[in-house]
């Protein structure tokens, strides 16, 4: 196996009285989907934070592409090619949706005051481009014909694909996904799903969070579940169903005993 | 035509001059409420500009189109001095701070005799005019609408938006939160500069927290949008108190009015459009 895009070891968030993150150990394999599930308030998103540099982890480490950025801020592991989207929707609602995907590819312009005031043509040609890139990532998620529009006028699943296009414009190596299919209907998930494999397809490797099990079980090429900050399995999506300690953390242990009694 | 322009000058020079001035304010305040940061050192940084070119001028003697560019240098470094500490903060905490760096320079003018203490400096000769006003502003006008156009200004306003996101999408905010609070040294620094070039003296009294509020509210009643629009608020609030003589002491409450009446239903500002960039 190749070396891991993302490699987690003994990572740990604590918060006053909480371990939001405890000890969390994950491998992310280039070229995968790899979901992470867990009940509500399990350390998900928090997990998330980290991985994008916007929580500093109070342990452990963080190696993105068999570099260590546990202390890096979250623009440098972007411009290292970590994309992400987020649970709440968090798109630049004033700009057309054409200049959200460009504030995508922001560590591609190196120009400063200097080059933007001289009006240099390397500037521009660096702008023309970035703009035939964005349009492209537009039309990978089907956003092209509504380039020009206000995002904040887009209809909500629209709103969301458009954040994955933003965070897909610099063709980053790991797109991390926060509940990609939350509030959508069953026809966008399953666009959403061909979307998603589209991206793995074309090189980048995808880490999801999602509450959809049907949409995470179809998809992922692996499977870890969390439950209270711990990792407490990890596997293919068809083993992760059957394991007792993951119905547990769903159902309760009344539920799981249950269950195994009358499968065995 | 020129003997009515020299008439009029005459009577409103001072008028005049402080629109000029307070539009390179304007767009002090502007470059940093345009990153989404609410410092509020402007009229700290004027003051260091005008203590500092004073100093040049009066006491070393030192040419005007030296001292000019010059008055920006005390303003820069003090903007890096506390760039350091503060772009940690945000918010309301980082306005208490650099307010607090306004009175604190107030106290050190007033206190210390080189700088003349309570009676400020006078005598300065009167080497600024309408053309080093406007000149520096039209052309601060022109950068900063090409910079709003370009790139930064992408990334500025998406900053302001949502600075989390901003980050996640690779802007380096760091930089773009210290470049802006540089820029509004300068800008704040050459407006000092000009305006004790222009009154002959300058005093203690004339950097602390009153003028860093007035200098917000040009901003405020303007809008942020486009640079034009913190001009065009600062230009208002510059003249109308003149408009105003009528009501004499009430004049302070209509202007306070207006901008509680701007904040409440304009809270985009007057010019509530932003810059297009397709």
């Amino acid at each position: 196996m190749s070396a891991p895009v993302l490699e987690l070891a003994g990572l740990t968030r604590r918060y006053a009285g909480l371990v939001a993150v405890d000890e969390v150990e994950l491998a992310v394999q280039p070229g995968t989907v790899h979901a992470v599930i867990g009940p509500n308030g399990a350390g998900k998103t928090t997990l998330f934070n980290l991985i994008s540099g916007i929580v500093v982890p109070s342990e452990g480490t963080i190696r993105f592409l068999g570099q260590d950025v546990t202390a890096a801020p979250p623009f440098k592991r972007a411009a290292a090619g970590m994309g992400r989207t987020f649970q709440n929707i968090r798109i630049f609602a004033e700009m057309t949706v054409l200049e959200n995907v460009l504030t995508g590819l922001a560590p591609g312009f190196t120009g400063g005051l200097l080059a933007v005031v001289a009006m240099l043509p390397g500037l521009r040609r660096a702008e023309r481009e970035a703009r035939t890139r964005a349009l492209e990532v537009l039309d990978i998620v089907g956003l092209a014909d509504r380039a020009h529009v206000p995002a904040a006028s887009l209809p909500y699943g629209d709103q969301r694909r458009l954040e994955i296009a933003r965070a897909l414009a610099s063709a980053p190596r790991l797109i991390l996904l926060d509940e990609p299919a939350a509030g959508m209907n069953p026809a966008e998930t399953v666009a959403l799903g061909a979307l998603v494999r589209r991206i793995r397809d074309a090189g980048t490797t995808v880490l999801l969070v999602e509450h959809d099990m049907g949409f995470v079980m179809e998809l992922s090429d692996r499977v870890t579940v969390l439950n209270f900050g711990r990792r407490i399995f990890e596997g293919a999506p068809d083993t992760v169903k059957r394991e007792p300690t993951v119905i547990e953390a769903y159902l309760g242990p009344k539920v799981a005993t249950r269950l195994a009694g009358v499968t065995t | 035509m020129m003997a009515w322009w020299d008439d009029f000058f005459w009577t409103y020079q001072n008028l005049v001059y402080a629109l000029g001035i307070n539009g390179l304010l304007a767009l002090s305040i502007y470059v940093v409420l345009a990153v989404g940061q609410l410092s509020l050192g402007q009229a700290a940084f004027m003051g260091l500009g005008a203590y500092s070119s004073t100093i040049m001028t009066v006491k070393f003697k030192l040419p005007f189109l030296l001292v000019l560019p010059a008055s920006c240098v005390v303003p820069v470094v003090f903007a890096l001095l506390i760039g350091g500490p503060t772009l940690r903060l945000s918010g309301v905490y980082l306005a208490i701070a650099t307010i607090g760096l306004g009175e604190v320079l107030r106290a050190v003018y007033l206190n210390i005799d080189y700088f003349g203490g309570a009676l400020g400096l006078s005598g300065i000769p009167e080497r600024a005019g309408v053309g080093a006003i406007y000149g520096l502003l039209v052309v601060a006008l022109l950068v900063l609408w090409l910079v709003g156009r370009s790139h930064i200004g992408r990334a500025m306003e998406a900053m302001r938006t949502d600075e989390t996101a901003a980050e996640v999408m690779g802007i380096n905010v760091p930089r773009y939160r210290l470049g802006a609070l540089l820029a509004s040294a300068v800008l704040a620094g050459l407006a000092g500069a000009l305006s004790a070039h222009v009154s002959s003296f300058i005093g203690p009294n004339e950097y602390g927290f009153e003028p860093a509020v007035t200098i917000l509210s040009y901003a405020l009643l303007g809008g942020i949008g486009t640079p034009i629009a913190p001009v065009l608020g600062a230009w208002i609030l510059t003249l109308l108190p003149e408009m105003l003589r009528g009501l004499a002491d009430f004049r302070l409450v209509f202007n306070g009015l207006i901008i509680v009446i701007a904040v409440l239903f304009l809270p985009r500002g007057l010019l509530a459009f932003r810059l297009r960039r397709s």
